[in-house]
């Protein structure tokens, strides 16, 4: 495969520097994690299955994956304080909990993660499109997933008040699965049009949260209106939650929003993140990159590797196809290589993101059969 | 390889999202086709009122002389079709390939749709009963006995999710653009060749573009259409038809259960209308909600099972290109093992039987797809089950049935030809409720005279008859 050298590729020097920080970082995180003082009961007792010593045969990142893949059904049920580690322990602590339309779900217990994660999100936002001090609605799934917590942090780190509406996605997958479109339609109209109740009640509110399909019923909303997004005064979105394709992000950009940002005067910035990895940006959409949607993880605090189908310890070559494998290494949480239930094309280090980044991102063609996706 | 764009009202839009239609016998792919989201048809939809507006300012005879030059230039010239051309030989092979039907058939069906439209003058007069269409165009006028008719127009635009296997149905929409509603349409995936190329032949012949939309996508671009357009119409199951039924914004096409009904003045001369079962169960592969699924008759009933499996019976599945050909491929082998599962669950029936079962094995699969040879069965009652079933090949049951009991017991009938000269049952047939297009004598299911409405008149769905008077003005002089 023949593979040009984009405008906005990173220079190897910040690549290696990157490295060395990964590298560091994985190491301190392990002894953190796997230190009798500081370790949560969980990963302690998983040290006594390990045919390793984390704390002596961890040196940098490459060997994280000593560690047998991280399986998320480990997260399922109680009691949640075993995922706490000592050396947090008294804070006070969040669950988020993920998936749960059938079952038990899966939780992860944060204490400041959520924070950490979004400031550093924060520093990466335009102030143009996305100012200071200015007001935020989110709209968008909270309840157990907390998204709230975060989005509202965000957006008081950066000095304003954010308006809530929720919508609950397991509710949601209940009423596709029971062919109730009705019922979803009516639902979904509750939600934009509180949305929109909120947005015409001179809050100024300038940036939002939302979901690509919320983004393209509330455009729609307003269009019905009369009015539309860029009118209303949002100049920045921070999106995800669901499947961004290029094509999608083409007609919200150019139909729903007005343009590029230089022409519309709205930003749009596509995310992709779960609750156990937290927040990976993408690289700037443009019109002549093809609307290419390219994320990268929020390093080194989380790292996205794309592999081999049939082996998830091998590397696909860039603008190669295969799964997206997770880590997460902060004090809180520690996810040593977790096969998302997505798959993606590997993208070339970018010049603020001088590591690897993922394209393309899809559900995984083992699952997609099987998994209710993009749903609100 | 042709890459067909989406067509936004007129204009084409390059998608980043394209889908690959595959020649269903060797996998290889024909063309590219970009996709659309719901989104952006909901969008669309907010400007649909410049479709009419656009075919409002072209008089009506003008646009029909232009739906005869389209017909001819669907029918006999190279068009240009997504980013490239196609010849009629081109759009034949193309049609075949992916739908699975012989190309002679995918001939016969263009010739069916080029000629609708090229006697568009005399079937838009009979569905109006005469009506001057400038009292459409207008919305209101004189009809000639001194009082004032008007009609008011439902819809700007009129939506249509179209199916993949059946090029004959497009005639149902093709009335609109001179009745000067625009259209809103979603091709199938496996066979957009005709709607693609009949809106070339249209906006090549000088209608508009602004008055077109073609949006090949997924689910959410057909329900939406459904949902935004203020009337349309929907070519799916019988569970479609069911879902839609009672819609007044949806004309709902399904499953046809069409019949032949021997009466019992005739019915011992049953071989004079063999020929006549013969085309209305086999011709263009049985594909059609036109084609008989049943063949009802007091007596004789199994001589005429055996007499149509000798005739069916031994079709072989020839090469698309074959003239002889005449029987379409199953484009996805699974519906025919599936459908062949429910033949068998049929037959196991008591008072069922195969009489094609001695012509050789009806289920042939190949590689990539399958074919289903034809079946006929003998059902000695209306109450097998079978006698109430229609597979999309040429399938037939032969259903003994008293005449007295016939009409209720056929069950919902989108044409019935009932061969009879007993006037009392034709009154009967002609009363019944459960027929729709009720051919009396001896005139193959699928020979359709397009003069007569089909499945509910498209003129009357388009158009609603309502009050509309005039007084004149008192202006004062020199005002």
């Amino acid at each position: 495969m023949t593979v040009t050298t984009p405008k906005w590729l990173a220079d190897s020097a910040h690549v290696i520097q990157a490295k060395a920080t990964l590298d560091q970082h994985a190491y301190e995180m392990v002894q953190w994690h796997f230190h009798e003082s500081t370790g949560s009961p969980f990963w302690l007792a998983k040290k006594k299955e390990l045919k390793f010593d984390p704390l002596t045969e961890v040196k940098g990142f490459d060997d994280i994956r000593k560690f047998p893949e991280f399986e998320d059904e480990w997260l399922r049920g109680g009691p949640v304080e075993r995922w706490i580690p000592k050396g947090l322990a008294g804070k006070p602590t969040y669950v988020f909990e993920t998936g749960g339309t059938t079952g038990i779900p899966k939780s992860r217990v944060v204490i400041d993660d959520f924070r950490i994660d979004y400031e550093n999100f924060s520093h990466t936002l335009p102030d143009h499109y996305f100012p200071k001090n200015s007001n935020w609605l989110m709209l968008g799934p909270s309840g157990p997933r907390r998204l709230r917590l975060a989005v509202e942090h965000l957006c008081q780190y950066r000095g304003g008040i954010s308006f809530c509406i929720d919508l609950d996605p397991r509710w949601v997958i209940k009423l596709i699965k029971k062919g109730w479109m009705e019922h979803l339609e009516e639902y979904k109209k509750h939600c934009i049009d509180q949305a929109i109740t909120i947005l015409t009640a001179n809050h100024n509110i300038k940036c939002m949260f939302t979901t690509p399909k919320l983004l393209e019923a509330l455009a729609m909303g307003l269009a019905e209106k009369g009015t539309s997004i860029a009118e209303i005064g949002i100049t920045g979105i921070f999106s995800g939650g669901t499947e961004f394709t290029p094509q999608w992000t083409r007609f919200c950009v150019e139909e729903l929003l007005g343009g590029l940002p230089e022409q519309s005067g709205v930003y749009m910035t596509p995310t992709y993140g779960n609750t156990l990895m937290g927040l990976a940006c993408s690289r700037p959409i443009t019109d002549e990159d093809n609307y290419t949607i390219a994320y990268y993880a929020p390093q080194p605090r989380a790292v996205v590797e794309i592999v081999d189908f049939d082996d998830s310890n091998k590397i696909v070559g860039f603008g190669e196809t295969g799964r997206v494998k997770l880590y997460t290494m902060t004090k809180e949480f520690f996810v040593p290589g977790f096969l998302e239930r997505d798959e993606g094309e590997r993208e070339m280090p970018y010049e603020k993101y001088p590591w690897d980044g993922v394209s393309g991102v899809r559900p995984y063609r083992g699952f997609a059969s099987t998994t209710t996706v993009g749903v609100y | 390889m042709i890459t067909i764009h989406p067509l936004r009202w007129g204009k084409i839009y390059k998608s980043l999202d394209t889908f690959d239609v595959i020649h269903f016998d060797t996998g290889e792919a024909i063309a590219k086709i970009g996709q659309v989201n719901g989104g952006m048809v909901q969008m669309d939809m907010r400007k649909c009122d410049q479709a009419r507006k656009a075919l409002r300012s072209i008089p009506t005879d003008e646009l029909i002389s232009m739906c005869e030059k389209a017909a001819h230039l669907f029918e006999n010239e190279t068009l240009s079709v997504g980013d490239g051309t196609q010849s009629v030989d081109e759009f034949i092979h193309q049609q075949s390939a992916s739908t699975g039907l012989p190309e002679h058939m995918c001939r016969n069906n263009m010739k069916k749709n080029s000629f609708v439209l090229s006697n568009m003058r005399k079937i838009l007069d009979a569905l109006t009963r005469g009506l001057d269409l400038d009292i459409l165009s207008r919305g209101y006028g004189e009809e000639g006995r001194n009082v004032t008719v008007s009609f008011q127009c439902q819809s700007p635009v009129l939506g249509a999710v179209l199916p993949n296997n059946s090029p004959g149905v497009h005639t149902l929409w093709l009335p609109a653009v001179p009745l000067q509603v625009g259209l809103v349409l979603k091709p199938g995936s496996q066979e957009p060749w005709t709607p693609y190329r009949m809106i070339s032949a249209f906006m090549a012949a000088g209608i508009p573009g602004e008055a077109f939309c073609l949006y090949p996508g997924g689910h959410d671009v057909g329900s939406t259409i459904m949902a935004r357009c203020a009337k349309s119409m929907i070519f799916g199951s019988a569970q479609t038809v069911q879902q839609y039924s009672g819609n007044p914004k949806v004309q709902a096409h399904g499953p046809g259960f069409s019949k032949v009904l021997l009466g019992d003045d005739v019915v011992d001369q049953w071989e004079d209308y063999l020929d006549l079962m013969v085309e209305s169960v086999a011709s263009n592969s049985g594909r059609g909600c036109i084609n008989a699924s049943g063949i009802w008759a007091s007596r004789h009933t199994r001589e005429i099972a055996e007499a149509l499996a000798a005739r069916i019976g031994p079709m072989e599945a020839l090469p698309p290109t074959d003239p002889n050909a005449q029987l379409a491929a199953f484009t996805n082998a699974q519906m025919a093992t599936g459908t062949w599962a429910m033949i068998q669950q049929d037959l196991s029936e008591s008072g069922v039987e195969d009489m094609t079962a001695s012509y050789g094995p009806r289920l042939i699969e190949r590689e990539r797809c399958a074919y289903l040879r034809p079946v006929v069965v003998h059902a000695n009652s209306p109450s097998c089950g079978v006698a109430a079933k229609e597979y999309m090949f040429p399938f037939a049951s032969v259903v003994q049935c008293p005449q007295k009991d016939m009409i209720k017991s056929i069950g919902q009938t989108l044409i019935g030809t009932a061969i009879t000269g007993d006037e009392a049952w034709i009154d009967e047939l002609t009363n019944a409720t459960n027929i729709d297009r009720l051919n009396i004598g001896p005139v193959p299911t699928n020979r359709l005279n397009w003069l007569q409405p089909h499945e509910g008149n498209l003129t009357e769905f388009l158009f609603r008859s309502r009050a509309y008077q005039i007084a004149p003005l008192r202006v004062a002089v020199g005002s």
